[in-house]
């Protein structure tokens, strides 16, 4: 039975999606919706599964001194302070909402989360600089094709090319090659992969609403 | 996309319905209007329409502005939507304000009539009413047309992978070829396992109403029977809370099969942040603290992918990376060893078991791969000819299969 009844659910429940896109009135749609509820209450209670576990581990380190119980501490004092800020803002009569400029559940997520968020997107901006001296280094035939190929679509968006050439070549002829490229190549070769993802998809989502994959449930036969 | 003849015939109905509705509505709109007190021009040629494809909920009304709704000094504030039904009294059902003119009635019921009119609101305090419309019902369509050929599509690929399941469950052969990333598990386990570092699986940071996610626990419940195996360390941070039940019980259930069950520990799938980029600072912060030897980055990725795969090629792990994220795959070739790419991704659970059930199901894959391959040439080469010849039998070729394949 611990096998079967998630077994039964999913196919029932992959059924009822698949079919309710096709077919979106009746006790189908209607069903769809419901499941769509379940799942929103599903995912909500589950968070607080998250934030305890995350709360155990952190006050267990801390308990017990392990390896950099310092960032464990860190951890804690956030994640208490936020919350308890969060429920002030809530629930204090000079706020409307937690939402308010005012409250310090906003003055937090300011000045202390969106920063540090953008903080760790920025560093983005030098991976990709390293990421890409790997990939255009001209080891094999691809990578020069691709070195060459990068070549121009950055100098032709820049547009540097055009600029540089200007006096020999006029118009916009780099501008021009690197949209082809992106249009034609580049947009030929994603859809190829999408077109095999949205198979992938398909055959994946197949074996496990007919119960031949398993292993999200534990596996086992 | 030419509809079935059923579709036709209810389209065209369909057509003349809305048709009637508007000469109706036009001409008792052009005829006599209501100005109502203030002398503000009402709205004119009031339709309504119901919404295609739906289950009856809902109605469209759509109207020409008031000819004193004029853009930068308008004297119009809002449109006010009336409606009754049943010979009932009228109420107001919405406001929009001035210059828009459509709105969308979703608190209709299917077969009830419904006449509707709308307001024009002045600065000054003055409205003008349009003449009611003729009675309208709401109807249900059991099938979305628009997707019919989609639907098709989907019972010839179900079906031929449902024929290879089948196929190869009477035992026969199938062919499938060799997958890199996915030939590399060994080797990446083996070479955490020798050099006494740890393993770190990442799941993406999707939930696990997501196909990649799926995928990725299907992968993790092989390689984490590997890994019980060799006796290695495993650490996967999450970034949803059901993707770490799930995990942990896809991990102890492998754990359970090696004969491991005491190896099995809970923290090694730990709950991080749902927060994209507080989930990445944590687990680049874990790959320069205990260097894992091997990174698997498999699931569903964003601007997160090239942060996490070069914070890994930093401190020479070997990885292994898969996502079906078009716009995340060249991120993942430049930083990663081994890349799955897009179906590989979803290939790799039926390859790794070996199962022939599940390879029987790549099988049925090729078979839509092969339809794809066939109308792309014959597209291309319809479409070349018509543009060299002018011939329009090649141009309905094109546009035919133009709108088979396009989804509304």
């Amino acid at each position: 039975m611990r096998r079967e009844v998630p077994l039964l659910i999913t196919f029932i429940t992959g059924v009822v999606f698949a079919l309710s896109y096709f077919i979106p009135g009746g006790w189908l749609g209607q069903t769809e919706r419901v499941f769509g509820d379940w799942i929103t209450i599903v995912q909500a209670f589950a968070v607080w599964l998250g934030v305890l576990n995350l709360l155990k581990i952190s006050l267990i380190k801390i308990q017990r001194k392990e390896h950099d119980w310092g960032y464990s501490v860190v951890i804690a004092v956030c994640l208490v302070g936020t919350i308890a800020a969060g429920m002030y803002s809530g629930f204090a009569p000079q706020f409307e909402s937690f939402r308010d400029p005012e409250t310090p559940f906003n003055f937090i997520f300011r000045n202390i989360f969106a920063p540090l968020g953008a903080t760790m997107f920025a560093i983005l901006a030098f991976y990709v600089a390293s990421a890409s001296y790997r990939a255009f280094r001209a080891r094999n035939r691809e990578a020069t094709i691709l070195l060459i190929a990068s070549f121009f679509v950055m100098g032709g968006r820049v547009p540097l090319l055009d600029s540089i050439f200007m006096p020999i070549i006029d118009g916009t002829f780099f501008a021009d090659f690197a949209g082809w490229i992106m249009s034609y190549p580049v947009t030929a070769g994603q859809r190829a992969i999408a077109i095999g993802i949205a198979l992938g998809i398909m055959a994946s989502s197949l074996r496990v609403i007919l119960g031949i994959e398993r292993s999200h449930i534990g596996g086992g036969n | 996309m030419p509809p079935a003849p059923g579709a036709r015939s209810i389209a065209s109905g369909g057509r003349v319905l809305i048709l009637t509705l508007t000469l109706i509505t036009l001409t008792s709109s052009l005829l006599a209007t209501d100005p109502g007190p203030g002398s503000i021009a009402p709205p004119t040629l009031i339709m309504v329409n119901d919404l295609d494809y739906d289950n009856g909920e809902s109605l469209t009304i759509s109207w020409v502005p008031s000819l004193d709704d004029v853009p930068g000094q308008s004297e119009v504030v809002a449109y006010r939507i009336l409606r009754s039904s049943g010979g009932g009294q009228e109420a107001t059902i919405g406001t929009v304000l001035a210059g828009e003119s459509t709105f969308v009635d979703q608190s209709v019921n299917r077969d009830s009539a419904y006449v509707y009119r709308v307001a024009t609101i002045a600065a000054n305090g003055g409205e003008g009413y349009s003449l009611p419309t003729d009675a309208v019902v709401p109807n249900r369509e059991w099938l979305n047309w628009d997707l019919v050929w989609l639907f098709l599509a989907c019972l010839v690929l179900g079906g031929s992978v449902v024929f290879f399941i089948e196929t190869a469950r009477r035992g026969k052969k199938l062919f499938v070829r060799k997958i890199a990333g996915l030939e590399a598990i060994d080797e990446a386990i083996g070479r955490a396992t020798e050099m006494g570092r740890p393993i770190l699986y990442i799941p993406g940071i999707q939930d696990m109403d997501e196909v990649e996610t799926l995928a990725s626990l299907t992968i993790l419940g092989k390689v984490s029977r590997q890994i019980a195996d060799y006796d290695t360390q495993l650490f996967m941070p999450v970034a949803r809370s059901l993707v770490m039940t799930a995990g942990r019980e896809t991990i102890k259930t492998s754990y359970l099969e090696a004969g491991r069950a005491d190896a099995f520990n809970e923290d090694m799938v730990r709950y991080i942040t749902d927060e994209q980029f507080g989930y990445v600072a944590a687990v680049d912060g874990y790959m320069v603290r205990e260097r894992p030897a091997t990174i698997f980055l498999l699931g569903a990725f964003f601007g997160e992918s090239l942060v996490l795969a070069e914070m890994g090629n930093s401190v020479g792990a070997i990885q292994i990376a898969g996502t079906a994220r078009p716009p995340q795959i060249p991120f993942f070739v430049a930083a990663c060893d081994y890349t799955l790419i897009g179906e590989e991704l979803f290939a790799a659970s039926a390859y790794l078991s070996g199962e022939p059930r599940q390879l029987g199901s790549l099988k049925g894959q090729d078979v839509g791969k092969g339809i794809a391959m066939a109308v792309i040439l014959i597209g291309v080469a319809a479409a070349t000819i018509a543009e060299l010849t002018g011939s329009g039998f090649f141009a309905g070729v094109v546009s035919t299969l133009q709108n088979v394949f396009t989804t509304r």
